[in-house]
């Protein structure tokens, strides 16, 4: 009895010894990954805060070696100067119509067409899938020359037409996203439905949109800050100084009045600002759409 | 569906049923259609057409056949340069972007306090306008007086040329490329938060260490995502831009070191005309894009392990 007893309780102790030895070997691991984290957080905090620092500093701060980090007095005065400087509301104006019109049209086709590919059944619809997927593989060099070749021939160069409208008739990387998210909502919804006489549009309108709010909700963000943030596009299509956006502006701004940097920073910070806001507040739709294009692929 | 109607149900039903379908199909599909053909398959024929021509954009195209083909591998060092630059860049940064997004993500997953702060801070630089990320890094990389050259100077360091001399100027914007890694990370995290965990309990039973079990477990596991990686990033590669020609205003400078060929090509058609020669360029680089891609995609029957199995 005795010696079952004394077995048992040492059967108990070893893992508690055992336990404490973890314990140990847990700090000293988180300890040693946070000092392996946190270095290379700040290297990739380090052009943000130096964009932040260097849009405070007035003429004379900016000429100090080696640099400072933290301005005093800050030279608030380079935003409103910026502000001005650059026509920064017009082109916030400009990019805003963009990118507004753009997502709206994304989301409405892109859903209608995944619509298509995960919920009806008709010959032919894994054949356009294959030809969506296929043009993610397209370079956009390849297309880059007739397109703009058509759209001069309609006469839309120079305006907002070509970087808007395409956007209307779908996306492939929008359109897999949402075939994927689409094809995990149970095809009995619909079958109940259209056994109670629901039209197709209505099932799409009425059950699935509900339902997908997350994925719309993603691509709706993923459309926008790629039109906010887009160069390109801009650089080939818009010749109007009226008419262009943000990082196109803020670019021509440069390469007119040399690098004064105290404002260009200013000026990129406020046009960086709007997209890490929205990523703050909607960061798990981010994370899922990334996952959800990436993993399924 | 066919299966919910009665066996006694007429026929004609269910086939009106299915073409019922296949208008609903078309219909709902109508716009991307529209789009595919008019955005897509007409384009990528026409500048294949485009590619036998000289044609500035203003005047019809005229036939030349191969002339444009011939031009760029006989008689064009800017292309070349072009082709190295590019080369370079991707043979550089894709194998250093897997290791680093990979081993930030080991990292993450290692269910440190934290690892949300962590996610977010390595994917900020993802969403910085192009022109933003361009001139910090412009202000940031200024040789003598950019804040990168205080820790140099350190160590009697001064020299550093940065973006300003051929020799450094391609390694730079490695090193900027690595920098916006922010969306391997999170996927690389969330693959890894996939693995099984029995796989690892059954490991620890075995008496693995973890090194066999990261070789072992960890990394078999992973290989689509890494397949992923490598594929975008090619592609990827191959269009990098807006970031180099901000930088350089699409100059190359200098002495040619970041003319890449997506710059070079819109420089041929946007600011020569010539639209012709630049089609040929396209052209090329989707022939050389779908061959590098179809080599990795045939190699990763060797590498890429599929736990569901169904390729082997």
């Amino acid at each position: 009895m005795a010696v079952e007893t004394q077995q048992t309780s040492l059967r108990i102790a070893a893992p508690r010894v055992g336990l404490n030895k973890k314990r140990i070997k847990g700090v000293v691991r988180s300890i040693l990954i946070h000092s392996a984290l946190i270095p290379f957080a700040l290297i990739f905090m380090l052009p943000f805060l130096w964009m932040l620092s260097t849009s405070l500093k007035s003429d004379i701060q900016l000429f100090i070696y080696p640099p400072i980090l933290v301005p005093i007095p800050a030279a608030w005065e380079n935003y409103p100067t910026a502000v001005i400087y650059i026509d920064f509301f017009l082109y916030l104006r400009n990019t805003l119509i963009i990118a507004c019109s753009a997502t709206i049209g994304a989301v409405i086709s892109c859903s209608l067409v995944s619509y298509s590919l995960a919920r009806i059944p008709w010959p032919g619809r894994n054949a356009l899938f294959i030809l969506t997927v296929a043009t993610l593989m397209l370079p956009f060099q390849v297309t880059l020359i007739p397109l703009f070749l058509v759209f001069k021939g309609l006469g839309w160069v120079g305006d907002f037409r070509p970087l808007i409208i395409p956007h209307f008739f779908g996306g492939a990387l929008y359109i897999f996203l949402l075939r994927q998210f689409f094809m995990t909502i149970p095809m009995e919804l619909s079958e109940a439905a259209h056994m109670d006489g629901a039209s197709e549009f209505r099932i799409y309108w009425a059950i699935i949109l509900p339902l997908a709010k997350p994925a719309l909700a993603t691509v709706a963000i993923f459309e926008f800050i790629a039109r906010w943030r887009d160069y390109l596009g801009p650089l080939i299509y818009l010749n109007d100084q009226n008419l262009y956006t943000l990082s196109l502006g803020i670019y021509e701004y440069r390469s007119q009045y040399g690098a004064e940097w105290g404002l260009l920073m200013a000026a990129s910070v406020l046009i960086t600002l709007p997209i890490v806001l929205l990523f703050f507040f909607l960061q798990k739709t981010f994370v899922q759409g990334i996952t959800l294009t990436g993993i399924k692929g | 569906m066919a299966t919910a109607v009665a066996g006694g149900a007429p026929r004609r039903q269910r086939l009106k049923q299915s073409t019922r379908n296949t208008i609903n199909g078309i219909l709902f599909a109508s716009p991307w259609l529209l789009g595919l053909t008019v955005f897509w398959i007409y384009p990528t024929i026409a500048s294949a057409y485009y590619s036998f021509t000289s044609f500035n954009a203003v005047q019809t195209p005229k036939w030349v056949g191969l002339q444009n083909y011939i031009q760029l591998f006989t008689d064009d060092s800017d292309f070349w340069a072009a082709v190295y630059n590019t080369f370079y860049f991707a043979g550089v940064s894709i194998p250093l972007a897997v290791i680093f997004a990979f081993a930030l993500a080991m990292m993450l997953n290692a269910k440190v306090k934290g690892q949300v702060v962590y996610r977010t801070i390595y994917f900020l630089p993802t969403l910085v306008p192009e022109v933003a990320l361009a001139f910090v890094w412009i202000y940031l990389f200024t040789p003598g007086s950019g804040l990168i050259n205080v820790p140099f100077s350190w160590f009697g360091i001064y020299r550093m040329c940065w973006l300003t001399c051929p020799e450094m100027a391609r390694q730079t914007l490695v090193l900027l490329a690595l920098w916006i890694i922010g969306q391997q990370v999170v996927l690389y995290l969330a693959g890894l938060q996939d693995v099984p965990q029995d796989l690892y309990d059954a490991a620890d039973v075995d008496g693995a260490g973890f090194l066999r079990k990261f070789w072992n477990v960890t990394v078999p596991m992973m290989t689509p995502v890494i397949f992923f990686h490598v594929v975008t990033s090619v592609i990827g590669a191959f269009q990098f831009f807006a970031i180099p020609y901000i930088m350089t205003g699409g100059t190359g400078f200098p002495a040619n070191s970041t003319l890449f060929y997506s710059i070079y090509l819109y420089k041929q058609a946007f600011q020569y005309f010539n639209m012709g020669y630049a089609s040929a360029l396209a052209w090329l680089l989707f022939l050389v894009t779908l061959v590098i891609t179809l080599v990795i995609f045939r190699t990763s029957r060797l590498w890429v392990f599929y736990a569901g199995g169904e390729q082997s």
